[in-house]
């Protein structure tokens, strides 16, 4: 049995990162996510499972430790918030491209530029349509609570390596920042160098005598090689999509109209869906948990079953609305709802904008 | 007496000169002259001679030597531009008994990756730094380096590196005497500064490197940072042997060889 505790989404992050026997964490201060790297200090990973924490001279340096070291086989992970994000877009495209496996975890504040410190979901492009350069996808997990925030590190962990695939953990501050109930995971030990060597052939260990040396990297100038390395990384994307898509339908077998909603929004859209039915309204809640690849097929087969509109709700002006249009392919009316600034919605506005933008009068 | 034949002269005990066995067939795509194949060619036979092959891990920059991966036999990862340090960093963090070494150009190390090499070197990473300084950015072409000297023509400075107008607004900036700085830093080792333009300055230059690697090896701490002052004849434009000749005449009083510091002691001139 797991362990229950009361701590902030942060903390349970760093202390989740341990508990999986994750090899190092490489990070850079930032509001509202510097807990992460203050609790794993605190904890004296070192002490308790060899575990390395080292903050970095910059988001840059941070996401190139990660780059290298998740190149070495090991269990890196880094955190940041969404300006220090852009620093890392750098290496996070050098890590699509050499196919590193690592977990970066994206507690987003208010932008653009310097923005504000409060919770926003502005940062939805720059994580699930790129970011860095190339064309490249990380899996993009978005946990709607404090338990999500410790239980995605393993699942991030595992399936960075399963696909040798960079994984973000799409938080925000609200997220961050609350404290809940969770319970955290048995301690596991971290892997050994043997079983690395076994497990990953690719890392790079050294190479033993009389064996291929290994190299990891990004670059080919060979045309016709870099061409069949992006339609390598495109097929491997093809296989994500068809075996990871994750999300949760909350009060939808019967509902005419759904909320589209992640993270702490779809903890606020939950709220309005109940407000909702007490009075008589027959609507429902799409949380996606994987924003890439994303539950596209989930909003067609709602259609087919007759929902009749969406409502996009997001702490941002309008970004995963794109993908809830793509979904849709112009059959029903969707639109966007959030607000910005720092400012969250009420599940009152949020039940009133459905009301208004596709219910209708 | 009998003829001697080819195949009598081919023998263990004529051995004078080889290949080191850690570097790959593939031919260099470096010019003619230029001094990355000999460094290549001493760190490769340093490693043999060490025997830390099964265990070592190379860093290489974003520049000439993007492609050293190609050269070495031992397992590369290839760094973003300027990130080499850091990525060493995270290597050596993780697997402490490893050697891990990073090879660097100007533009790499004292240009866009300042903050990393400084940093790196602060902290005293167990690692080994080879910086190659030929005043000039190889792989784009030939524009102007941090290390570029006052009054040398680049592509971007193609009347002479100013480093402010005559009315004294800046300009181009001053040669940036990176090594000198890194000496100062209490995490660094062993400094060293060294050339590969004759057979003597080669030979002096393979003590430091693998004196550079035996350092990481024996320790736990304490970056080795090996500076090679090199050519680059294609973008100076001169022939190998006059880019060598204006090396010594030009590059050396600005950045003259030998060690600035060993066993975290700076050397008083």
């Amino acid at each position: 049995m797991g362990e229950l505790k009361l701590m902030k989404g942060n903390e349970a992050l760093a202390e989740a990162a341990i508990r999986y026997g994750a090899d190092a964490y490489f990070g850079y201060p930032i509001t509202p996510q510097s807990e992460v790297i203050e609790y794993l200090s605190e904890q004296n990973p070192y002490e308790r499972t060899g575990m390395v924490v080292l903050q970095a001279e910059s988001e840059l340096a941070a996401i190139n430790m990660v780059y290298a070291a998740g190149a070495s086989g090991k269990r890196v992970m880094t955190s940041s918030s969404s300006p220090g994000v852009c620093l890392k877009q750098e290496g996070l495209a050098y890590i699509a491209g050499a196919e590193v496996p690592c977990v970066f975890a994206d507690v987003v504040r208010g932008g653009p530029g310097l923005g504000t410190i409060q919770p926003s979901q502005a940062d939805y492009f720059q994580n699930t349509k790129g970011g860095g350069n190339g064309d490249y996808h990380n899996i993009v997990l978005a946990p709607a609570s404090v338990q999500e925030m410790a239980d995605f590190v393993a699942l991030g962990f595992d399936l960075a390596f399963k696909y040798r695939i960079c994984v973000c953990i799409l938080s925000d501050g609200a997220i961050g920042q609350m404290m809940e109930k969770v319970i955290l995971p048995e301690q596991k030990a971290r892997l050994t160098e043997a079983e690395i060597k076994a497990k990953y052939p690719w890392a790079l260990t050294g190479r033993e005598r009389g064996t291929q040396h290994r190299v990891i990297t990004s670059l080919d100038l060979d045309s016709a090689r870099m061409e069949e390395h992006n339609r390598h990384l495109q097929r491997k994307y093809a296989e994500v999509t068809k075996n990871e898509v994750r999300y949760e339908m909350i009060d939808c077998d019967d509902a005419e109209y759904v909320f589209v909603a992640y993270g702490s929004s779809a903890r606020i859209a939950q709220k309005s869906v109940q407000l909702g039915r007490a009075a008589g309204l027959k609507v429902g809640l799409l949380r996606p948990i994987t924003l890439w690849p994303y539950p596209s097929k989930a909003i067609a087969q709602l259609i087919d079953k007759g929902v009749k509109g969406f409502l996009s709700v997001e702490l941002s002006c309008g970004q995963m609305i794109e993908d809830v249009l793509l979904a849709c392919n112009g059959r029903v009316k969707a639109e966007h709802f959030g607000r910005v600034g720092g400012i969250i919605h009420t599940p009152e506005e949020v039940l009133e904008a459905m009301k208004k933008q596709i219910i209708g009068e | 007496m009998a003829e001697i034949t080819l195949q009598d002269i081919i023998q263990p005990e004529n051995l004078v000169y080889e290949k080191s066995k850690l570097l790959t067939e593939k031919p260099f795509h470096y010019c003619p002259g230029c001094g990355h194949g000999t460094v290549h060619r001493i760190i490769a036979e340093v490693l043999e001679e060490l025997g830390v092959d099964d265990r070592t891990i190379g860093v290489s920059p974003v520049g000439c030597a993007v492609m050293a991966y190609d050269y070495f036999d031992v397992d590369f990862v290839e760094a973003a531009h300027g990130r080499a340090p850091a990525c060493a960093t995270g290597i050596k963090r993780v697997w402490p008994d490893k050697i891990v070494f990073s090879y660097q150009g100007d533009g790499d190390l004292a240009a866009i990756g300042t903050c990393e090499t400084i940093h790196t070197c602060n902290r005293g990473e167990n690692i080994t730094m080879i910086f190659v300084n030929n005043g000039i950015y190889g792989m784009t072409g030939g524009q102007m380096a941090p290390t570029t000297l006052v009054g040398m023509k680049t592509a971007t400075t193609p009347y002479g590196r100013m480093p402010q107008w005559p009315d004294g607004t800046p300009n181009n900036g001053f040669p940036l005497q990176i090594t000198q700085l890194l000496a100062q830093l209490p995490g660094t080792r062993y400094v060293t500064r060294q050339a590969v333009f004759s057979p003597a300055a080669v030979r002096n230059c393979k003590k430091a490197i693998k004196k550079a690697f035996q350092n990481q090896i024996e320790n736990k701490n304490g970056v080795n940072f090996v500076e090679i002052v090199s050519n680059c004849n294609s973008n100076w434009k001169m022939s190998a042997v006059d880019a060598n000749k204006w090396l010594q005449d030009n590059m050396l009083p600005v950045y003259p060889l030998g060690d600035l510091k060993d066993n975290f002691e700076l050397i008083k001139k």
